[in-house]
């Protein structure tokens, strides 16, 4: 399996933010975008996910094949943190959900409401759930946001596990993992240009 | 989807989820309706119907902005639309599942507050009847409404004016179903009215809600 992604243009709000961007990832392998604020990052990584239609190019795999995490983790405060896994476990058929709790160091808030967790355990609760899907294609959008230091390392192991087991993971990050395997793609280069103003009404002024 | 309904069931009924909010209202209604029009029991025999409708009816508008809001608010909806479920079929399982919490509710103390209008005794089974054919419509309309208006704060004002017309079909044919009984005429053509516009929407809207749902994700 492998992802190719070939001359993608992505836009947001109708507006080209990225062009021309290729890259590729094979199994066993994680690439790290790069980029300031704003840069596009995380519409590429929507547009790969499937939740928006590429401007331009092509994709080389199903969005079948891919988990997606964003910016919020879609938990429900009033479920407990099992209830909250389990039930991404069985939209996704995969069923059991002990060693995502146990990757991610949640087994002991298990009976928890995720109401209750703080802003990095939610965010561990999130993580997991990408384990739970068992999808060989991880799409990350800043995961590592509010994650101490422990739980970084945590996240490091367990996406070096993903890929160990012949998956692939995509990431958009802005501090160090540890995934010294890791490829780094810089996207500031592909910054698409902006459109030239019409100077049509100008001509009559 | 099993998965989906259930989790959607329970977070309906644990704390904040909403659940009376719609049969509370449907109660004040009914209740509030005879100080209003005065406890002339002729009269109120005549609107029982319509007032129980209408009551159901907005009851149910009550409660529309929570079916999708709260999923985009945190970013459950994104997921959704990554996971193998076609979004053909989440959003007629969230009709489902607003039905169950909602809808069914209204129809079952329906009778029940059918006595503090007066309504006359053959009334009772037609206006349940029509209430359990016409409601489901009412909650696949009022999700293709949440889905037009799922990007938006505060969409609720738009969201009760676009699904506002769309409901009028319900709630003449329900009340005139109900109402004709009670005069002794055939209800049968209400009736199929009814549930041909049930059946239309629940065929439909579906594919309608995922496609406005789809685009409002971008």
């Amino acid at each position: 399996m492998e992802l190719i992604v070939s001359g993608l243009s992505v836009a947001r709000g109708g507006i080209a933010v990225l062009e021309g961007l290729s890259f590729s990832v094979s199994e066993g392998e994680a690439l790290v975008l790069r980029g300031p604020n704003g840069s596009g990052k995380t519409t590429l990584l929507r547009t790969v996910a499937g939740l928006q239609p590429p401007l331009k190019g092509h994709i080389g795999l199903e969005h079948e094949a891919m988990a997606y995490a964003g910016h919020s983790d879609g938990i429900k405060s009033v479920l407990t943190v099992q209830e909250n896994l389990q039930f991404w476990a069985d939209v996704f058929e995969t069923g059991c959900i002990v060693p995502a709790l146990q990757a991610f160091d949640l087994t002991s808030l298990a009976n928890r409401p995720a109401g209750g967790l703080s802003a990095g355990q939610k965010r561990r609760l999130g993580l997991a759930r990408m384990v739970v899907s068992g999808r060989p294609v991880w799409v990350l959008d800043e995961p590592t946001v509010s994650l101490d230091a422990a739980s970084v390392a945590m996240f490091a192991e367990a996406v070096r596990a993903h890929l160990a087991a012949g998956g692939l993971a995509l990431l958009a990050t802005h501090i160090d993992l540890g995934l010294s395997e890791a490829k780094m793609l810089d996207v500031t280069p592909f910054k698409a240009v902006p459109p030239e103003i019409d100077d049509f009404d100008g001509a009559f002024l | 989807m099993i998965a989906l309904l259930i989790r959607d069931l329970r977070l309906a009924v644990r704390a904040g989820g909403g659940f009376g909010l719609g049969l509370a209202f449907f109660l004040i209604v009914v209740v509030l309706v005879p100080f209003g029009v005065g406890p002339e029991s002729g009269l109120l025999s005549t609107i029982a119907p319509g007032i129980l409708w209408l009551g159901a009816l907005l009851a149910c508008l009550l409660s529309l902005d929570r079916i999708l809001a709260l999923d985009w608010e945190d970013g459950s909806l994104d997921l959704l639309a990554t996971a193998p479920v076609p979004m053909e079929a989440i959003v007629s399982i969230k009709a489902l599942a607003h039905w169950i919490t909602t809808g069914l509710p209204l129809v079952l103390v329906a009778p029940v507050l059918g006595l503090l209008l007066n309504l006359p005794g053959a009334g009772y089974g037609p206006l349940v009847l029509s209430l359990l054919i016409g409601t489901p419509a009412l909650s696949v309309i009022g999700t293709f409404g949440a889905a037009l208006t799922v990007g938006l704060k505060r969409g609720g004002l738009l969201l009760s004016l676009l699904v506002l017309p769309l409901y009028v079909p319900t709630l003449i044919f329900g009340a005139e179903m109900a109402r004709r009984s009670i005069e002794g005429m055939d209800a049968t053509p209400p009736l199929l009215m009814l549930a041909g516009i049930t059946c239309g929407t629940i065929a439909l809207l579906p594919f309608a809600s995922a496609a406005v749902l789809r685009v409002n994700l971008r």
